[in-house]
C-alpha cells in the first residue's frame, strides 16, 4: 500500500519524464561538469591569452608590433605558408584524384602512408630533414660546395612545414571525393568534355567546401608549427625567426607581454579558423541536402 | 572497349605518378634517413645510448604522462560529446565549436598560456600553490599540457557514434526494466568501445611525440621533467646525430607498436562481434 502512496506522489510532483532520458539533477550535473572540465582546460587558458596580450595596455600592445624582429618573423611566417600550403594543395588534389576516381593495388598501403606525418612527432621531423641536408647527411658535401644552404636556412623550414602538414588537404579530399563517385565526370567525359575541362567545371565545384576546408587546417598548422621548425631553423634572430618561435625568444627574455602579444595574434588566427571550419561545415550540410532533394525530385 | 584496363577518367598516371614522387620526396626518403643513420652503430652503442638512465627516465615520463593524459580524456571525452550529443543549453553551438580548439591553436602558444596560467603566481597556480600542489616546472605540468593537446580526440571519434546510435535499443532496455546507469553501461557503453580505443590512441600517439606545449611548463630538468623530444633535441644541439636517432628509433618504433596493437585489437573486436 505504501508503495502506491509513493507511486501517486512522484506521479503528481514529478513533471513527465522519457524512460530513456535522465532526471533533470543528474542531467545538470552532467552539463557543470563538462563544461567545469572544458572551462579549465579550454577557456580560460584561451582569455588568458588575450588578457595577458592586453596586460599593459592596448598602446603597448600595438607597440610589441613595432618591433623589427617581430615584423621580420610575421613576414618569413606568411613566406613559408606561402609555399607549403600550395604545395600540399596541388599534391591533396592529385593524389585525391588518383585514390577516389581509380581502382588500383595497394590503395590502402598509399593511404597509410599519405597519413604517416601526423604519427610522427615534429621533433623527428625535424630531425629528418637535418639527417638528409645537415652535416651528417649524404648531401652535405656538395651543398656546402655549391653554398646552398638548406638547414639553419629558410629552404629548410620550408620543407619541414611541408612535412608537417602535408596529409591535410590530402586527407580531407579523400572521402569526399570517394562518397561522390565518378558519373558524374564520365557523363561529362561521355558528353565531350576534355580532361581538364571536366575537372574545372564538374569536380572542382563539387569538392570546393572541403578544399578550403583542407586549406585552412593547412595553413592553421603550417602557420604555428614550433617543434618541427624549431629544429631546422637555427634561431637566427631577424632571419630564421617564425611567430611561434619569435614567441619563444620573446619569453625566454622575460618580454611576457610581447610574447603574449604576438601569440594573441596566432590564437586569434586559431579563432577565426574555428569560425569558418564551423561555417563550412554548414555549407556541406547544406549542399549534401540540396543534392538529396535533387534526387528525390 | 572490352580491355579491363580502359578508363573514362584521365589523368590516373599523372596524378598517381606525382602522388608517389610527391611522397617519396617529402616523405619516405627523409625518414629513410633515420634508419639510415642508425645503421651506422653496432648494435651494443645502440643499447648504450637507448637505456641510459636519462633515456630511461625520459620515456617514463614520456610513456607515463601521455598514458594518464589519454585516459584522463577518455573519462571526460565521453563526458563531453555526450553532453553535447543529449543535452540543450545555451552556448551549445559555441562550445561544440571550441573543442577543437587544441588542434587551432598553435602549441608554442599553448605551451606559454598554460605555464602562465599554473605558476605560483598564476590565475590558477595562485589557488593551488596554499593547498601545496605544484604544476608548473613538475610531472604534474607534463601531464596537463598533454591533457590539453589531447582533448579533442575522444570528443571527435565518441560524437558521431552516439548520434548515430539507435533510440530503441535504449527504449527496449528500459522496458525491459533497466535503471538508466545500467542501460548506459550494458547498452549505450559497449557500442563506444571501438571510437574511443581509436580515440584513445590518437590521444596517446599524440601526446607521445608532443613538444612545443610542453618544453614551456616541464622545467626540463634531466631525469626528472625532461620529456624524450626534448632529449632528442638537446642531444641535437650537441652535434650527438647518432644519439639523436637512436632516441629517435625508439620512438618511432614506440608509436608505430601503439597502433599496430590498437588496430589489431580493433581487428580481434570486430572478429568477436561478427561471430556473435
Amino acid at each position: 500500500m505504501g508503495d502506491t502512496t509513493t507511486f501517486f506522489r512522484a506521479a503528481r510532483h514529478e513533471p513527465y519524464r522519457r524512460a530513456t532520458a535522465e532526471s533533470p539533477r543528474v542531467r545538470r550535473l552532467l552539463i557543470i561538469g563538462a563544461l567545469l572540465f572544458l572551462g579549465i582546460f579550454l577557456f580560460v587558458p584561451l582569455v588568458s591569452v588575450f588578457a595577458e596580450a592586453l596586460h599593459k595596455g592596448l598602446g603597448y600592445y600595438l607597440h610589441t608590433f613595432r618591433n623589427p624582429m617581430t615584423l621580420n618573423a610575421i613576414e618569413l611566417t606568411f613566406i613559408v605558408a606561402g609555399i607549403s600550403v600550395p604545395l600540399n594543395c596541388v599534391f591533396g588534389v592529385a593524389a585525391a584524384w588518383a585514390i577516389a576516381k581509380f581502382d588500383f593495388r595497394g590503395k590502402n598501403l598509399l593511404v597509410t602512408l599519405i597519413d604517416l606525418p601526423f604519427s610522427v612527432s615534429p621533433v623527428i621531423a625535424g630531425l629528418i630533414y637535418v639527417l638528409l641536408f645537415g652535416a651528417p647527411g649524404p648531401l652535405w658535401p656538395w651543398l656546402s660546395e655549391h653554398n646552398i644552404k638548406i638547414i639553419f636556412a629558410v629552404p629548410g623550414i620550408v620543407n619541414d612545414t611541408t612535412f608537417v602538414t602535408f596529409p591535410f588537404v590530402a586527407r580531407e579530399l579523400i572521402p569526399l571525393m570517394e562518397a561522390q563517385g565518378r558519373t558524374e565526370e564520365e557523363a561529362a567525359r561521355v558528353l565531350g568534355a576534355s580532361g581538364w575541362q571536366t575537372f574545372w567545371r564538374v569536380t572542382l565545384p563539387n569538392i570546393k567546401w572541403g578544399l578550403l576546408y583542407g586549406v585552412i587546417l593547412c595553413n592553421a598548422r603550417a602557420m604555428g608549427e614550433f617543434g618541427a621548425v624549431s629544429v631546422v631553423s637555427g634561431h637566427i634572430r631577424g632571419q630564421t625567426n617564425t611567430i611561434p618561435l619569435q614567441i619563444e625568444i620573446l619569453y625566454n627574455d622575460y618580454n611576457t607581454t610581447g610574447a603574449f602579444a604576438l601569440a594573441s595574434l596566432l590564437a586569434f588566427l586559431g579563432l577565426v579558423t574555428l569560425a569558418l571550419r564551423t561555417w563550412i561545415e554548414r555549407k556541406k550540410t547544406a549542399a549534401l541536402h540540396a543534392a538529396e532533394m535533387d534526387l528525390t525530385a | 572497349m572490352t580491355s579491363k584496363n580502359f578508363r573514362v577518367l584521365p589523368g590516373f598516371r599523372l596524378t598517381l605518378g606525382y602522388t608517389l614522387l610527391y611522397l617519396s620526396l617529402i616523405v619516405l626518403i627523409p625518414l629513410a634517413c633515420v634508419f639510415v643513420e642508425t645503421s651506422t652503430l653496432s648494435w651494443e652503442q645502440f643499447w648504450h645510448i637507448v637505456t641510459a638512465p636519462r633515456a630511461l627516465a625520459s620515456y617514463r615520463l614520456s610513456f607515463g604522462a601521455s598514458f594518464l593524459a589519454a585516459l584522463t580524456n577518455v573519462f571526460f571525452g565521453i563526458l563531453v560529446a555526450w553532453v553535447l550529443v543529449r543535452y540543450e543549453f545555451s552556448g551549445r553551438k559555441i562550445v561544440d565549436a571550441l573543442v577543437d580548439m587544441p588542434f587551432a591553436l598553435p602549441t608554442a602558444v599553448a605551451g606559454i598560456t598554460l605555464t602562465a596560467l599554473y605558476a605560483p603566481n598564476g590565475w590558477i597556480g595562485h589557488l593551488l600553490a596554499p593547498l601545496g600542489v605544484k604544476v608548473a616546472f613538475t610531472q604534474l605540468g607534463v601531464f596537463i599540457a598533454l591533457t590539453f593537446i589531447g582533448l579533442p580526440f575522444i570528443v571527435r571519434t565518441v560524437q558521431p557514434v552516439l548520434e548515430n546510435l539507435d533510440p530503441e535499443i535504449e527504449e527496449a532496455a528500459a522496458s525491459l526494466g533497466a535503471s538508466r546507469w545500467q542501460t548506459f553501461r550494458r547498452v549505450i557503453l559497449p557500442p563506444l568501445y571501438p571510437a574511443v580505443l581509436t580515440g584513445f590512441s590518437m590521444a596517446f600517439a599524440r601526446a607521445l611525440g608532443e613538444y612545443g606545449s610542453v618544453v614551456f611548463i616541464a622545467g626540463n630538468m634531466p631525469g626528472k621533467t625532461e620529456i624524450t623530444p626534448l632529449l632528442i633535441i638537446t642531444k641535437l644541439e650537441q652535434f650527438d646525430y647518432a644519439g639523436a636517432t637512436a632516441l629517435a628509433v625508439v620512438m618511432l618504433v614506440g608509436s608505430f607498436a601503439i597502433l599496430l596493437a590498437v588496430n589489431l585489437l580493433q581487428w580481434r573486436n570486430s572478429r568477436h562481434l561478427a561471430q556473435v
